[in-house]
């Protein structure tokens, strides 16, 4: 850590992992209802663990990216963070706010439309606290050296702020309502938040690689060309049926389709540059995590978005349990890892040791990243099956539904698989600190002139 | 990949490219709104009775249990056509009356079934909620759902 601001990440990454916590919880009490439907069905209605699961991944993620851009800004900017304490303050206010949806949520305060449930004030509160956030982080920016990979991130962040802003438009018509609803939802996670992701992983890769910033900066503005390139009129891929023109069928069946580039194009970077890279980076889990994160961002977003993203295609499975499926490694993958993978890398600066207790933190990957895919293939069998039986033969939904139980309780068994491994990386990440290597070190070794 | 290719100029092509396509789409998101508005919807249709259906539907967050044209969550039936599926083109007033005592049944309790919670609605609340289904029900969506079991 070569400035003393950077910890200022600290307390935003305790407070992500206290919530990813939180989230893998409530999805343990969805998926049980899943295979047991009357369990707490009186206590906690299921929309109520849903929203909870839903938004608490929403808020960590959020504050996830912020400690990461605290963590990596002093670096790339070369100079210190403007004012910890102002980001010590909005890290309370978001905190807070975040807080106080989870517990109004199991008292049924919300405002109802999915994934923007917050309370008005909620809202505002977070919009305060992200507006405090961007300020400190662009003062930073603005007065220190500006590279391709603080500004895409900073451009990425600050799209996501402006986007955000639709969460208020909440128009009577139905139809217009989820057309400006997918201006947050799918311009975030489809649009911008690439943005963000890709700077991050081409940070890891120029720290862990020593590949030329040069080649990694171009790499990343011609990833991130594809995102926005496919992503804004993929967004289509929502419009087929909600009453909106039917062009948007030929159109974004072609653009959405074009979505798997920036993701694929992200795979062939991250191991491109792991291969030429000469630096032996002695934290191998988060080489791992860096290589780990477009991989299954590929299969998550982009193979499984493909899949049912065809409007022909998607006529006949949009709204079973294939958007299920997508939905959960696609946050995976994309997000989820590339969080985790940014903590892997800058806990053990900001604890001020050598990477420590990397074959734990491997093994919850490992067992993690498995869990998650077995989860997706669970879902996306009792998707194929339900979108048979009602869409093409027309079964009633519960009968389907009753159909698909195994697939359900292997859901569950694999959700309790995830728990495990998070319990090992969250041990890995905060619990002692033990130095370990991995053993057959060579393999592990990035660069042309190892193994 | 791309070596003839310099940083300046992919910078220019993400700018340029991006800007180019945020333009277009938002063109064709006002030509969409103006096409709700006008020719899918029915703007005329849309009461103060049927915003309360909507508001009403918000208030018990409807949607992290059912989906509406298929965007929500997965638990429990689509309700895009569930005007449809009581028979409401044929017998308005026998889905009415249907959906009206489904939700009032609630909770059904049956050992091994998905419960849905009891709600406690005035009268001009489930009017208002039945009008909003029925009113979803007729947006021109591209004949979705395939079927109407939803």
């Amino acid at each position: 850590m070569k400035y003393e601001t950077q910890k200022v990440a600290l307390p935003f990454f305790m407070v992500a992992m206290a919530l990813f916590t939180l989230q893998v919880l409530f999805g343990l009490l969805a998926a049980t209802v899943y295979a047991w439907p009357n369990f707490m069905a009186e206590i906690m209605p299921f929309n109520i663990m849903r929203v909870s699961h839903t938004n608490l991944l929403i808020v960590w993620l959020l504050i996830g990216f912020m400690g990461s851009t605290y963590y990596l800004m002093p670096e790339e900017a070369e100079r210190e963070i403007h004012s910890p304490n102002l980001a010590y303050l909005q890290l309370a206010i978001f905190a807070f706010a975040g807080a106080a949806a989870l517990v109004g949520y199991q008292f049924g305060i919300h405002e109802g439309r999915e994934f923007l449930e917050q309370p008005f004030w909620v809202k505002v509160l977070i919009t305060i606290s992200f507006l405090m956030f961007l300020f400190n982080t662009s003062m930073t920016l603005l007065k220190g050296r500006k590279t391709a990979i603080n500004l895409v991130l900073m451009l990425g962040l600050w799209l996501a702020a402006v986007f955000w802003l639709f969460a208020f438009y909440n128009p009577t018509n139905l139809a217009v309502d989820k057309l400006y609803w997918w201006w947050v939802v799918h311009l975030w996670v489809e649009g911008v938040w690439e943005l963000i992701m890709a700077s991050l992983l081409g940070y890891l890769l120029i720290k862990m690689t020593g590949v030329d910033r040069e080649v990694i900066e171009k790499w990343l503005y011609i990833i991130v060309g594809l995102a926005l390139f496919s992503g804004l009129l993929g967004t289509g891929h929502h419009y087929y049926w909600i009453g909106a023109p039917s062009y948007w069928q030929p159109i974004s069946s072609v653009f959405s389709t074009l979505e798997v580039a920036p993701f694929f194009a992200m795979v062939v970077f991250a191991f491109t540059m792991f291969w030429k890279g000469s630096r032996n980076h002695p934290n191998k889990a988060a080489m791992l995590w860096a290589l780990g994160c477009p991989t299954i961002a590929f299969f998550g977003a982009g193979v499984w978005g493909f899949m049912h993203t065809l409007s022909f295609v998607n006529y006949y499975t949009h709204g079973t349990q294939v958007t299920a499926a997508h939905g959960h490694l696609a946050f995976y993958g994309a997000y989820v890892m590339l969080i985790l993978g940014i903590i892997t890398f800058a806990m053990p600066q900001l604890r001020r040791v050598q990477p420590y207790n990397q074959v734990l933190n491997m093994w919850g990957f490992w067992v993690m990243t498995s869990a998650m895919c077995f989860m997706t293939f669970t879902l996306t069998f009792a998707g194929v099956v339900q979108t048979h039986l009602q869409r093409v033969l027309g079964m009633n939904f519960m009968e389907v539904q009753s159909q698909l139980e195994l697939f359900y309780i292997m859901r569950l068994g694999s959700g309790l698989a995830v728990a495990v491994g998070a319990g090992m990386l969250l041990y890995s990440f905060f619990g002692p600190a033990r130095e370990q290597v991995p053993a057959g070190g060579t393999q592990m070794t990035s660069g042309a002139g190892s193994a | 990949m791309a070596d003839g290719l310099t940083k300046s100029a992919a910078r220019n092509i993400f700018y340029g490219g991006s800007l180019f396509f945020f333009l277009l789409f938002t063109a064709m998101t006002a030509h969409t709104h103006w096409y709700m508005v006008t020719t899918s919807t029915d703007s005329e249709g849309l009461t103060e009775s049927v915003e309360l259906g909507k508001h009403v539907w918000e208030e018990n967050m409807c949607i992290n249990c059912h989906s509406i044209m298929g965007e929500g969550a997965y638990f429990a039936p689509e309700l895009g056509n569930v005007w449809e599926r009581y028979g409401g083109h044929e017998n308005p007033e026998a889905a009415r009356a249907g959906i009206d005592a489904w939700i009032r049944a609630q909770p059904l309790r049956i050992e091994g079934r998905r419960q849905m919670p009891g709600y406690d609605f005035t009268d001009e609340e489930m009017t208002g909620l039945i009008d909003f289904l029925e009113w979803t029900d007729g947006i021109d969506d591209q004949d979705w759902p395939p079927h109407p079991a939803g």
